[in-house]
């Protein structure tokens, strides 16, 4: 570790909270409904769009037709997008005259997109045709995102209100979300990409001589308006298969610190944009905070573990001064790559600009950590602020009991049906994750697709049922994930983790937003100061590592202390 | 604070040696499965012992160890079933009392409205019955008085033995089963059907029979059923797991890790801290009718509060003697003292403890040349007539009339700082008179400041005036500066105008208060409350407090007051003592805290189980896990078998915690949450690290492991 590494990492950290302050001001009017910037520019546009789809604007629904509008949008855009995949050898823009995706791959790829996983088993430049990437995986970078913005919007529309029988109009946030907040910003990362030298065409390759004169062929295509919903919309679904690695995605330092930015700077807003709207600023301020200190300390767990080097090659007498540089780009070096990596996996982004599977143990625990614990410091777009705030509904519930009140949080009651929402989003995550990873763990056929063997083959199955049940989708590279048993399991996994972890969500929405709001008062104990940030972290941390712990000590801890012993896998 | 009925100690000999067959006879899991994570600790348990059965007859040498998992995983069930037949077998203790007054009672059930009766079983009364209770009669049911007036004893429900009246219409018709008349006789109105009056339900309340999960009770258990969830989820798929790894972890120690996972501690203790919540209800003679009521307490925002009985005494008392016209203070006190002598209402004697205890007056016998003018509520004036001394004491107009001062009517006319006075006069009608300007001043004073003036007069001449006030307890202040750090607010409900209720409000602290109030006006303002989201307790006895108590979300009503206001409330003061309210709220806020406190600390102590399990589990395939071994355990057997025997036996050590509750201060909840997070949180991780490794050092000292 040193100074340079770390005030590269505190810039961008910085960066991200001064930018998503007023960038949460914005967001809060648009979650309401209200006049902002754009509304001059957009009113008309987002007009027509209701009016095309005969959408009543100022009909609001109640959580359950929330819910299943967002189903049914979901599953139009599974299948729409299956079909472009299955029929893109007879649709256009396919200059390289690609076959159609297999079955089970197809299957796979339009789950992970739809649901804002961007788990990808196969390699988009030699898979997917241009309109497949464009109007398939691009379409859906937007669209899962504004989806996971609705839900977020609707949640906390259920803290700010009293007494309503409505969340809102999925419609509307849905169309709000991506015409308000995730185009303008789209465009204007994607030309300052271009402007670092991002590739933005619609052609397929260009053909280059080597200097042993050989022919080689360089894929291109539409990098840069990807590349910038990939890391705003914290999807992660790189246009080449070696993501921000690649120097097509990320050419040079800058941009590879710009990527980081785009992918934290909207969790961290809507976070604070929580505040806004329940009219207290605070409230969102401390969510943040405890968002910005999980993502911190693993990121200087990463850094640390990194920057020291692999001790078994440092006794061979290798430098260890730059850090372990396996698997990372040396453009942007052991700190940059510690960062994306856990601000990959503390958002849902899945991006990679490093190989996690070459990290060392603990440098990859790290990650993996973020991705058990749901990637929510500070998660995916919406994702992020609505795991958060299920999170502080179970610490509340907990800790508010130890005030002698029945625990309520923002002034609503947490009761039973609350207590069996939140419970019920939270077994998801251990059912899909060791659930899978226990089956893949006993069958022949799953083992076969491991690269490694011993203790760091199970931190790859982990990470991949954890990375796609928790939506994010960076993969830990050992794992041969595109055969049938992985294309399916995952693809439960990616759905369970979406969908029935926002069903409960959306109905505790429902359940806050019917209930009475109690005044604050002394014996209510403050959701806003450093104590509650504390009881959060200490809620978050224990309730994981008791879920987690096992399989951890198993994966990369036992691998850790094997290293120093000297044994490697 | 009082106790009447007898409390049996925290650990009783009878109630441990009833409590210890109890909790045998809980092992029934038909009666289990209302608490999952001790069903899911006893089905876990058999599975053991099975698997011990299995060791002893292979006869490999593992049945030591299983055989001593299975006994302490026995021993978790029937310590957490142990836990909850102590809580109840306190209540049955006091349940058992109260039925021995419950005997098979004759009544004397009248025909018409004739006083001829035939005697029956009290059992066969029917309700609207009317019956006949004579001097040494136990009343056979809950009723009301319909005719006569009877001095009770009601000791058999409130364990005071001071007799209380009961008469004939008003607020004090009510009248209880059980309770035995020991003077005169009254007729009383049959309001309840045997098996279901006030002696029946709260021998039902207080054994726990009707006892239901409340609702807090209930989202916490469905917190604990989900953490049974994962970690269930978290031990099942660890067997492919470890097996990937090259381990073979046997379902005996897969079990053991289950069982220290899982919140067997809150899981075991959560029905004893309900149900000694509503025991310490009982024996602070409040009688909730649910525990639903005793946790709506702990959530109070708003005490409504009667001033008379509960912020003030329930008299006004002699505060401030002024004197006028020259006289000076001690001859006023003196005068005053005599003419109150044979005053014996509450003010009088208010009047002579003043005189004694401010000017250090003796009370003189009157001499037999005295003559006494006893106060009578016509005259509203008591006096002596001593030779040449004419002594009066009484309400200003009255003194007044008597004095023959005249007056010029344009002395008073000018309104303003003789306003008072005038009203006074009209009121009653008696012809305005001359009064000495600074006796009205001080007349005028003492009614501003809501207090009522009384005029001392001897030979016809005013000597001063005292100031009766109502008298706030001395602690009331501090009581409700307490309350307000607790976050709830309290308003004062009077019938005094609103200058005397702000003068009053004002001097007790409280935050808010209601003048002239009405029972319409309580109601209101309860709804006006729980608009806001408020919970509002209130306390009252009559009939007309009925609606509002039924609105209220912790309505207590008095023992003394009408069926109707019992009916209403949902808790019962057997002491009748409307301040008792502000401790039923900290008996509710216990009752949270002591669940939430457990709570965590169950949670807390799983970190320690893991650091002691996990690593003895992979010891043998991954030898370096022994890093995390950091109690250094002895072996792997010993420290699993330590973490279930700590486990088992924390139930136990939390038992008197669980049933003397948390203590509640009121300190402000950041406060609080911050003080208990550090004891039962970090304290939650820490103490089992401390205790496992005690154990192991026991176990490995007696080669059990």
């Amino acid at each position: 570790m040193n100074a340079i590494g770390l005030a590269q990492i505190a810039v961008v950290l910085a960066t991200v909270v001064f930018a998503a302050v007023p960038l949460s001001a914005f967001i809060a009017r648009v979650l309401a409904g209200e006049r902002n910037v754009l509304t001059p520019v957009l009113l008309p546009v987002e007009r027509v769009f209701y009016k095309l789809s005969g959408v009543d604007p100022a009909r609001e629904q109640s959580w359950l037709v929330y819910t299943s509008a967002m189903l049914a949008f979901s599953v139009v855009g599974f299948a729409s997008l299956y079909a472009l995949q299955r029929l893109q050898n007879v649709l256009p823009l396919d200059p390289q005259g690609f076959d159609p995706v297999p079955a089970d791959l197809a299957f796979n790829t339009s789950i992970s997109f739809i649901t804002n996983t961007n788990w990808q088993n196969y390699s988009g430049e030699t898979t997917m045709s241009h309109l497949v990437q464009m109007l398939g995986l691009t379409v859906h970078n937007f669209l899962s995102a504004a989806t996971g913005l609705a839900m977020a919007f609707a949640l906390v529309r259920g803290f700010a209100r009293a007494e309503s029988p409505t969340v809102g109009n999925f419609w509307v946030d849905l169309t709000r979300g991506t015409l308000y907040v995730l185009l303008p910003l789209s465009i204007v990362v994607a030309l300052a990409l271009v402007a670092l030298g991002v590739p933005q065409t619609l052609s397929g390759s260009v053909e280059a001589t080597t200097l042993e004169g050989a022919k080689q062929v360089i894929s291109i295509g539409p990098v840069a308006s990807q590349e910038a919903i990939k890391e705003l919309g914290t999807n992660g679904g790189g246009f080449f298969n070696a993501n921000s690695a690649h120097p097509f995605e990320s050419p040079n330092a800058i941009s590879n610190l710009l990527e980081i930015w785009a992918l934290l700077v909207i969790p961290f807003a809507l976070a604070f944009a929580f505040g806004r709207a329940v009219l207290d600023f605070r409230q969102g301020r401390a969510i943040a905070i405890a968002m910005l200190i999980v993502l911190v300390c693993g990121v200087l767990i990463a850094y640390w573990a990194e920057a020291a080097g692999n001790p078994l090659l440092t006794s061979i007498g290798v430098d260890p001064s730059p850090g372990n540089m396996e698997g990372k780009e040396v453009r942007f070096g052991v700190a940059t790559s510690a960062l994306f990596a856990a601000a990959t996996t503390g958002t849902s982004t899945g991006a990679v600009n490093s190989m996690h599977d070459s990290f060392m143990p603990i440098g990859g625990l790290v990650p993996l950590f973020n991705m058990l614990m749901g990637s929510i410091a500070p998660g995916g777009v919406g994702a992020g602020l609505y795991g958060f705030l299920v999170l502080a509904v179970v610490a509340v519930f907990v800790a508010g009991l130890m005030v002698g009140r029945t625990p309520e949080y923002l002034g609503k009651k947490i009761e039973a049906r609350e207590m069996k929402l939140a419970m019920l989003a939270v077994l998801i995550y251990p059912l899909c994750v060791l659930g899978f990873s226990a089956a893949s763990a006993l069958l022949p056929g799953a083992l076969a697709s491991l690269n490694n063997a011993g203790p760091h083959g199970l931190s790859e199955i982990v990470y991949a049922f954890a990375s796609t049940t928790d939506n994010n989708g960076s993969a830990f590279a050992g794992l041969s994930g595109n055969t049938p048993w992985y294309n399916t399991t995952l693809g439960i996994a990616m759905t369970l983790g979406r969908f029935a972890y926002v069903i409960p969500v959306l109905a505790m929405a429902g359940s806050f937003a019917a209930k009475k709001k109690a005044p604050a008062s002394r014996g209510t104990f403050p959701t806003h100061g450093p104590l509650f940030i504390g009881l959060l972290l200490g809620v978050i941390v224990v309730l994981y590592l008791l879920q987690y712990f096992p399989a951890l000590a198993l994966g990369p801890v036992v691998e850790h202390l094997l290293l120093a012993a000297g044994k490697t896998f | 604070m009082s106790s009447k009925v007898a409390a049996p100690g925290l650990l009783d000999r009878a109630i441990i040696g009833r409590a210890a067959i109890d909790a045998l006879i809980k092992l029934d899991p038909r009666r289990l499965a209302r608490n999952p994570v001790i069903f899911v600790t006893e089905a876990v348990s058999a599975v053991v012992t099975l698997l011990f059965i299995r060791d002893l007859i292979a006869n490999d040498g593992s049945a030591l160890f299983s055989g001593q998992i299975a006994a302490w995983l026995w021993f978790t069930v029937l310590f957490a079933n142990f836990a909850e037949a102590v809580a109840e077998g306190r209540g049955k203790a006091q349940a058992d009392a109260l039925r021995r007054t419950r005997t098979d009672t004759k009544a004397k059930r009248t025909k018409g409205g004739s006083r001829d009766y035939d005697i029956v079983s009290a059992l066969e009364l029917k309700l609207g019955d009317v019956v006949l209770v004579e001097a040494g009669d136990l009343i056979p049911g809950d009723g009301e008085v319909v005719e006569g007036v009877a001095s009770v004893n009601e000791s058999a429900i409130t364990g005071e033995s001071a007799p209380v009246i009961r008469e004939a219409g008003g607020d004090r018709s009510a009248v209880t089963g059980g309770t035995t008349v020991l003077s005169d006789w009254v007729r009383v109105k049959i309001t309840a059907a045997p098996g279901s009056t006030f002696i029946d339900r709260m021998i039902a309340l207080v054994e726990g029979a009707e006892r239901q999960k409340t609702p807090n009770e209930l989202a916490l258990s469905i917190l604990l059923s989900g953490l049974t969830i994962i970690f269930l989820i978290v031990c099942t798929t660890l067997w492919p797991l470890a097996n990937y790894s090259g381990t073979v972890l046997s379902l005996t120690v897969l079990i053991a890790l289950l069982v220290c996972l899982i919140p067997t501690t809150i899981g075991g203790l959560l029905s004893a801290i309900g149900i000694a919540g509503m025991d310490r209800l009982i024996r602070f003679n409040v009688i909730a009718t649910s525990g639903r009521a005793v946790e709506a307490a702990g959530d109070v925002d708003t005490l409504l509060l009667d001033k008379t009985g509960t912020i003030t005494f329930g008299n006004r008392m002699a505060d401030e003697l002024i004197p006028v016209g020259g006289v000076g203070e001690h001859e006023l006190a003196e005068a005053v003292l005599l003419a109150s002598l044979a005053d014996e209402t509450p003010e009088g004697r208010s009047i002579v403890a003043l005189a004694k205890s401010r000017y250090g007056l003796a009370a003189p016998a009157p001499g037999a040349d005295a003559r006494v003018v006893p106060f009578s509520a016509h005259s509203r004036i008591s006096g002596l007539d001593l030779p040449g001394r004419s002594l009066r004491k009484g309400a200003v107009d009255a003194i007044l009339a008597q004095t023959q001062s005249i007056v010029d009517r344009a002395d008073i006319g000018g309104a303003g700082a003789n306003g008072a006075i005038a009203e006074i006069l009209q009121r009653a009608a008696v012809s305005p008179i001359r009064a000495p300007e600074d006796f009205t001043r001080a007349v005028e004073r003492i009614s501003r400041a809501g207090g009522t003036p009384l005029a001392v007069s001897e030979n016809g001449r005013l000597l001063g005036v005292v100031h009766l006030k109502d008298i706030i307890k001395p602690d009331i202040k501090a009581r409700f500066a307490e309350l307000r750090a607790m976050g709830i607010k309290t308003v004062m409900v009077t019938g005094d105008n609103p200058v005397t209720a702000a003068a009053i409000a004002s001097e007790a602290g409280v935050d808010d208060f209601i003048a002239q109030a009405t029972p319409e006006d309580k109601l209101t303002y309860i709804r006006k409350e729980q608009q806001g989201g408020r919970l509002i307790a209130m306390c009252g006895d009559g009939t007309n407090d009925a609606p509002a108590l039924a609105q209220a979300d912790v309505g207590v009503a008095m023992q003394t007051g009408t069926q109707a206001a019992r009916e209403a409330g949902n808790m019962v003061d057997l002491d009748s003592d409307p301040t008792k309210l502000i401790e039923i709220v900290a008996i509710g806020k216990q009752l949270l805290m002591t669940r939430g406190s457990l709570t965590t600390f169950s949670i807390a102590n799983d970190v320690a189980k893991y650091f002691a399990i996990i690593p003895a589990l992979f010891v043998v395939t991954y030898p370096e896990l022994g890093a995390l071994n950091v109690m250094k355990l002895v072996s792997p057997q010993s420290a699993i078998l330590s973490a279930v025997i700590f486990n088992a036996l924390i139930i136990i050590a939390l038992i008197p915690l669980a049933l003397k509750g948390v203590a509640y201060r009121p300190i402000g909840a950041a406060a609080l949450l911050r003080r208990n997070l550090l004891i039962y949180g970090l304290g939650g991780v820490i103490i089992p690290f401390v205790g496992i490794k005690l154990i192991d050092m026991i176990v490995s000292i007696l080669h059990l492991a």
